[in-house]
């Protein structure tokens, strides 16, 4: 990974993503107007000179001093029109930049909660989070130096070949003979450019997992006597950075003086040809010393572009990698919006559910996660489905809920003749009457009514202990030392992992669906919690149509029907005690379980 | 607030010192490469002035050329040319240098408190703190560094230049002496006004961070509730804050960039205001009026140089004031004079009313905690959550030391045992496996000298044997960022390998088998239990299959010991140990 692969050009990217920025293009000609003029105000000195040696100092009759200070008073008018011109033009270019970041910013946000990668593996999420963050922040704080750098850049070259152009064209084709061999070389110095750096980033990645290791292996460290040789790892991956970079300073350097060496031979060589042009009658002494000056600003660009280019690749990394994750078509699309005429709601009152023949594979080719499962739900029945990991259990809930939808068959919602296709029902409605409590009932950093109202926004403080009272957990709630108002802290985590699901478990409740998805904690809880935990969730679902993904065998034992799931298929299906009684996966799946718990008593059904 | 300004600059002054005498060789070469280019700066203006006035304007005035005074001013502009590169290539290279060595060093010394501070310190420091401790609060602490020299340049430029005005013409002299201390305080009111702002835009950034984090962590909920709309609504006003900090920021900037091309700009044009005057008067020639004029020009950039470096201070001061702590965090773990007992076979391990106590914490997490596990013997340490199994655990290998009390290895207290001993005779195998970003034998070894047999026959006993076998590369696969991605469960049992290898006459298993199958976890236990001298082994477990294996549990609540037995008496007589057995027992249901 020496050279960063380039799987589309800068400008492919950048065309890109202008279509997904259209803030960017507001009032750009005026901003380059603007330019114009910023870039313009930099070859007023020069001409001040030209004008004070050819006409100011040596003018037919002698010193004219009158006509040099109007001259000078000219060019600070014209100074500070360039300084204000330059001003207007840094600040609207910072506004339109931030202004299109924050944007894409947060279209990028919103479209990664349409996608449904977010709902996989935890590892893949943190870099989610980079494309919002990082990644942008990475194009702002180009944009806030090298954007415009960049741009005042080439319009200086501009101008100064104008002027250049018309003081003397000999001399302009001579400065611009001299720069010929720098703009090829500047290809071979950005290759270069991009492969050292290329190797100072992988450099930082080595430094920064070796520098974890004497965090978050301290204890390993520890405990096998091994402080010597993680601090000579350490050393190595710090010493490896430290000549990466500097080997990277060097090129840069080498790149950086280039400019000023052609600089040199570009002065020298004007001086000499300029001196026979001026004999020959064609330049003034005036015009030559203002070609030395304007000769400084050819050179900038070329610097500037050596500092520029490190950060410029490291924002078109970071754009490329947000456009890409634009690019990503939701796997689900709401119909109200894909296909408003088609848009449903959902029949009112409890729901059933019919899968038709359904079939889910993860990735086309892959083992199907559930194959041909054709069942139906009656409304109000609070069905358990149990099966061991890896067997498709999962996969019903997120069928249920359209985080996804089936490979082949279909979903519906409802009963009898009132059924509704999944796939056709608004997700306005979908998400009104359809909840799912998932696994890891996460909270947010905020009070516990905050969590609460998150099912059901508008409601007070009052009517949440209300509804923890209605759960039978009003004595939980009251106990905590400022009720309802009690903050969770991050991710809920000054609360127990219990107490999390109690919560999340008001917050579906609120929610008042018609449909509820459990996907049941496997994570321990103690005793008490356990007892409250139980009757909870018998108030919340109660009359609601439930499907339990059920880690416990005593919430099978609750159900009015369970599921047996493996591999893909629905095996078994019956009542706990039916099935308990037959042959089959549930029996064993129980016997195993009693087996494990021997000399115990049964816990309380 | 004037006063806490001032501190700042004295306060930013002194770190710009430590930078220096953290690398005085460095800095001094970067300076005189930086002194370099700043002579031949002058000159180069100088050589201009020399050219118009003894080649250019002759040549003109008298319609011909002399070749040798026209080869002598290429000579000069090149020459000046290469000398001035030469110049920048010192400078930058050699301040490059001090930069990038001044972070290794600090690197180094954070890295090695790390490693040299105990656990109890680990433990106080969020481990999220530590890594940007090392990472970029250090890289923050130099960032200056590398603009310094050339800063420091721009100062010797700026007294040259005023010398050689001062000689040249000393009215010109007075535009310099004007123009120079106004770009300086232009320099420093732009550090003063930009630093409150980037830290809020700074502070801003790390907000739409937060939100971004928990709005995604919430994925399902966010989408099951179909609360879309509100989260976007909820991160869209704080990315909107951060464009208005990102703007203000751009302001000042938007600002200070012309107004510092500006001033050496109206310098140049205030010097040709007054230079014509005096060359038609007489007082000092056209080559030099030019000099000074094309020495302004020239001036505008390295002059930004101080303007660099003092607007990055803060920053460099904050984040070196993050890493001070750390470098000055005593409480090193001393070690006592005594060798280990060199006996075979499992160690006896013996506690002697041990407490321990986190700081700050009202209550101890252990107390009074006695037991004894013959050499040989297994004991499961059984607890409900927050019971103290964890420290407990540690104590045992000296993860950390007791408050009270000891802890006896073959009758030795384990803080007399000399540095290394104690690692020697007892593996750990934590909670969270830690796997280096290393090959699959190195994360076993880790630099132990055995062989491949010893390897394969470690991880035959953790079971690991199966899938380390399906590895690409093997044993040589590497493991972590880069490497392959193992599951929770082959994790632990490469940690597992990691602990039999060394045949230690203690090991302690820290809830270390969760994720491993309790046939496996039997199996481990069997092979260490079945071998000719039989390891100690405590075990912190949950899941009565591992319970089961041990001659004795020890049941901890509230960091005392309440009870001890075989499995079958604490079920009869200790009754939160049978409700939290089938508590555990439940929640592990094969469902």
């Amino acid at each position: 990974m020496t050279v960063p692969s380039r799987p589309e050009g800068a400008m492919a990217t950048l065309r890109r993503g202008l279509r997904l920025m259209p803030e960017f293009r507001r009032g750009l000609p005026a901003t380059f107007a603007l330019a114009l003029i910023a870039t313009a105000g930099r070859v007023v000195v020069p001409i001040a000179v030209q004008q004070t040696i050819d006409r100011g100092l040596s003018g037919p009759g002698g010193p004219d001093l009158g006509l040099v200070r109007t001259l000078v008073l000219t060019c600070v008018a014209v100074v500070l029109v360039t300084g204000i011109a330059v001003y207007r033009m840094n600040v609207r270019l910072f506004r339109t930049t931030e202004t299109a970041l924050a944007g894409l910013r947060v279209r990028a946000f919103r479209h990664v909660h349409d996608l449904s990668m977010l709902h996989q593996q935890g590892e893949s999420r943190g870099s989610l989070v980079s494309r919002v963050t990082s990644d942008v922040d990475q194009m702002s704080v180009f944009m806030q130096w090298g954007g415009v750098l960049g741009v005042v850049s080439v319009g200086q070259l501009v101008v100064a070949t104008a002027v250049m152009a018309v003081y003397s064209w000999q001399l302009t084709v001579l400065v611009l003979v001299c720069f010929v061999p720098l703009a090829i070389l500047v290809r071979v110095f950005a290759r270069k450019l991009a492969a050292v750096y290329g190797v100072v980033r992988e450099r930082v990645g080595d430094l920064l997992a070796a520098v974890a290791e004497s965090v978050v292996g301290a204890p390993t460290v520890r405990a096998y006597g091994i402080r010597e040789r993680t601090a000579a790892r350490i050393d190595t991956a710090i010493g490896r950075h430290y000549r990466a970079s500097v080997h990277a300073q060097k090129v840069t350097a080498s790149v950086y003086v280039t400019g000023e060496l052609v600089a040199a031979f570009a002065n020298a060589a004007v001086v000499v040809v300029g001196v026979q042009l001026g004999l020959a009658g064609d330049i003034s002494a005036g015009t030559l010393i203002a070609f030395l000056f304007l000769i400084t600003l050819f050179v900038a660009p070329v610097q500037t572009a050596s500092e520029v280019l490190n950060e410029a690749q490291n924002a078109m990394a970071g754009f490329r990698r947000v456009l890409d994750v634009l690019a990503v078509a939701p796997d689900v699309r709401d119909p109200a919006v894909a296909a408003p005429d088609r848009a449903r709601e959902l029949p009112r009152g409890p729901l059933g559910v019919r899968f038709e023949h359904v079939t889910f594979r993860y990735a086309p080719g892959a083992r199907p996660a559930l194959e041909d499962v054709d069942l139906a739900v009656a409304p109000r029945q609070r069905v358990a489905i149990v099966g061991e990991t890896g067997s498709g259990k999962t996969t019903f809930a997120k069928l249920v809920t359209r985080l996804m939808d089936p490979t082949e068959g279909r979903v519906l919602l409802g009963s009898g003749p009132e059924e509704v296709p999944l796939t056709e029902v608004a997700f306005a409605s979908l998400r009104a009457r359809v909840v799912m409590v998932p696994q890891d009932g996460f909270l947010f950093d905020a009070t516990i009514a905050d969590n609460v109202r998150y099912g059901c926004p508008g409601m007070t403080d009052g009517d949440v202990a209300a509804a923890f009272d209605q759960l039978g957990l009003g004595p939980w709630v009251e106990g905590l030392e400022r009720g309802v108002a009690t903050p969770v802290g991050q991710r809920g985590e000054s609360l127990s992992a219990g107490e999390r699901q109690l919560v999340a478990i008001a917050r579906a409740y609120v929610a008042d669906p018609d449909l509820l998805v459990l996907d049941e904690a496997t994570s321990a809880v103690d005793p008490a919690t356990e007892r409250r935990l139980t009757r909870a969730l018998d108030t919340l679902t109660d009359g609601r149509t439930t499907l339990t993904i059920a880690h416990r065998l005593s919430t099978a034992e609750r159900a009015d029907e369970v599921l047996v799931v493996d591999a893909g298929r629905v095996l078994q299906r019956g009542r706990h005690v039916d099935l308990v009684e037959a042959e089959g996966p549930y029996a064993r799946l129980h016997a195993s379980w009693r087996r494990s718990s021997a000399g115990q008593p049964q816990p309380a059904a | 607030m004037p006063r806490r300004r001032d501190a700042v600059v004295r306060r930013g002054l002194r770190h710009v010192g430590r930078a220096i005498a953290g690398q005085p060789r460095m800095f001094t070469l970067a300076l005189l490469g930086s002194s370099l280019y700043a002579a031949m700066t002058v000159a180069s203006a100088f050589v201009i002035g020399a050219v118009t006035q003894r080649v250019v304007l002759p040549a003109f005035a008298q319609g011909h050329a002399r070749a040798a005074t026209l080869t002598l001013a290429v000579v000069a502009i090149v020459g000046v040319a290469v000398l001035k590169i030469v110049g920048i290539l010192g400078r930058r290279l050699f301040a490059g240098i001090m930069g990038y060595r001044l972070q290794a060093d600090t690197r180094r010394r954070v890295t090695g408190q790390y490693l040299r501070l105990p656990l109890s310190w680990h433990a106080r420091h969020p481990t999220g703190q530590l890594l940007s401790n090392a990472n970029s609060d250090v890289e923050s602490a130099w960032f200056f560094v590398s603009p310094l020299p050339f800063a420091c340049g721009a100062l010797v430029m700026i007294g040259i230049t005023t010398v050689a005005l001062l000689l040249t013409d000393p009215l010109l002299a007075v535009v310099g002496l004007v123009v120079f201390p106004l770009v300086f305080v232009t320099n420093i009111v732009y550090s003063q006004v930009m630093s409150p702002r980037v830290q809020r835009a700074q502070q801003l950034r790390a907000e739409v961070s937060e939100i971004a984090h928990e709005s995604f962590d919430a994925g399902l909920v966010v989408k099951t509730l179909g609360r879309e709309a509100d989260e976007t609504r909820r991160f869209a006003v704080r990315a909107d804050e951060l464009r208005d900090g990102l703007v203000a920021v751009g302001r000042v900037r938007g600002l200070f960039d012309p107004l510092m091309e500006a001033l050496p700009s109206l310098g140049t044009l205030v010097v040709l205001l007054i230079g014509a005057g005096r060359v038609a008067g007489g007082a000092t020639t056209a080559g030099d009026l030019i000099s000074i004029a094309y020495l302004f020009t020239l001036l505008a950039l390295p002059v930004r140089a101080i303007g660099w470096v003092l607007a990055d201070l803060p920053r460099a001061l904050a984040g070196y004031d993050r890493v001070t702590p750390v470098l000055d965090a005593t409480g090193e773990t001393a070690y006592g004079p005594e060798p280990a007992p060199t006996r075979d076979g499992g160690a006896a391990l013996a506690l002697t009313r041990v407490g321990y106590a986190f700081d700050g914490a009202t209550r101890p997490t252990l107390s009074g905690v006695t037991f004894d596990v013959p050499a040989g013997g297994t004991v499961a340490v059984v607890g409900p959550t927050g019971s103290g199994k964890s420290t407990l655990a540690g104590l045992l290998v000296r993860l950390v030391d007791p408050a009270t009390g000891a802890v006896l290895l073959d009758g030795v207290d384990l803080r007399r045992l000399r540095e290394g001993e104690a690692s020697g005779q007892a593996a750990f195998v934590a909670q969270g496996t830690f796997l280096f970003d290393d090959t699959v034998r190195d994360n076993v070894t880790l630099g132990g000298g055995y062989d491949d047999d010893e390897v394969w026959a470690a991880l035959r006993t953790a079971a690991a044997d199966d899938f380390v076998g399906r590895l690409p590369d093997g044993l040589d696969t590497r493991i972590g960022e880069r490497g392959a991605t193992l599951s929770g469960g082959q994790r632990q049992r490469l940690a597992l390998a990691r602990a039999v290898i060394r045949r230690p006459r203690l090991l302690v298993l820290d809830d270390a088998t969760s994720a491993v199958d309790p046939a496996v976890e039997a199996r481990i236990l069997d092979a260490l239990r079945a071998a000719e001298s039989p390891s100690t082994v405590v075990v912190v477990a949950y899941r009565q299959a591992t319970i089961a294996l041990a001659d004795e549990v020890v049941w901890l609540e509230n960091g005392r010991v309440l009870a001890r037995g075989s499995h079958d008496e604490l079920l009869a007589d200790v009754p939160g140990y049978a409700a939290l057995v089938r508590a555990y027992q439940q929640a592990e249901v094969a469902a």
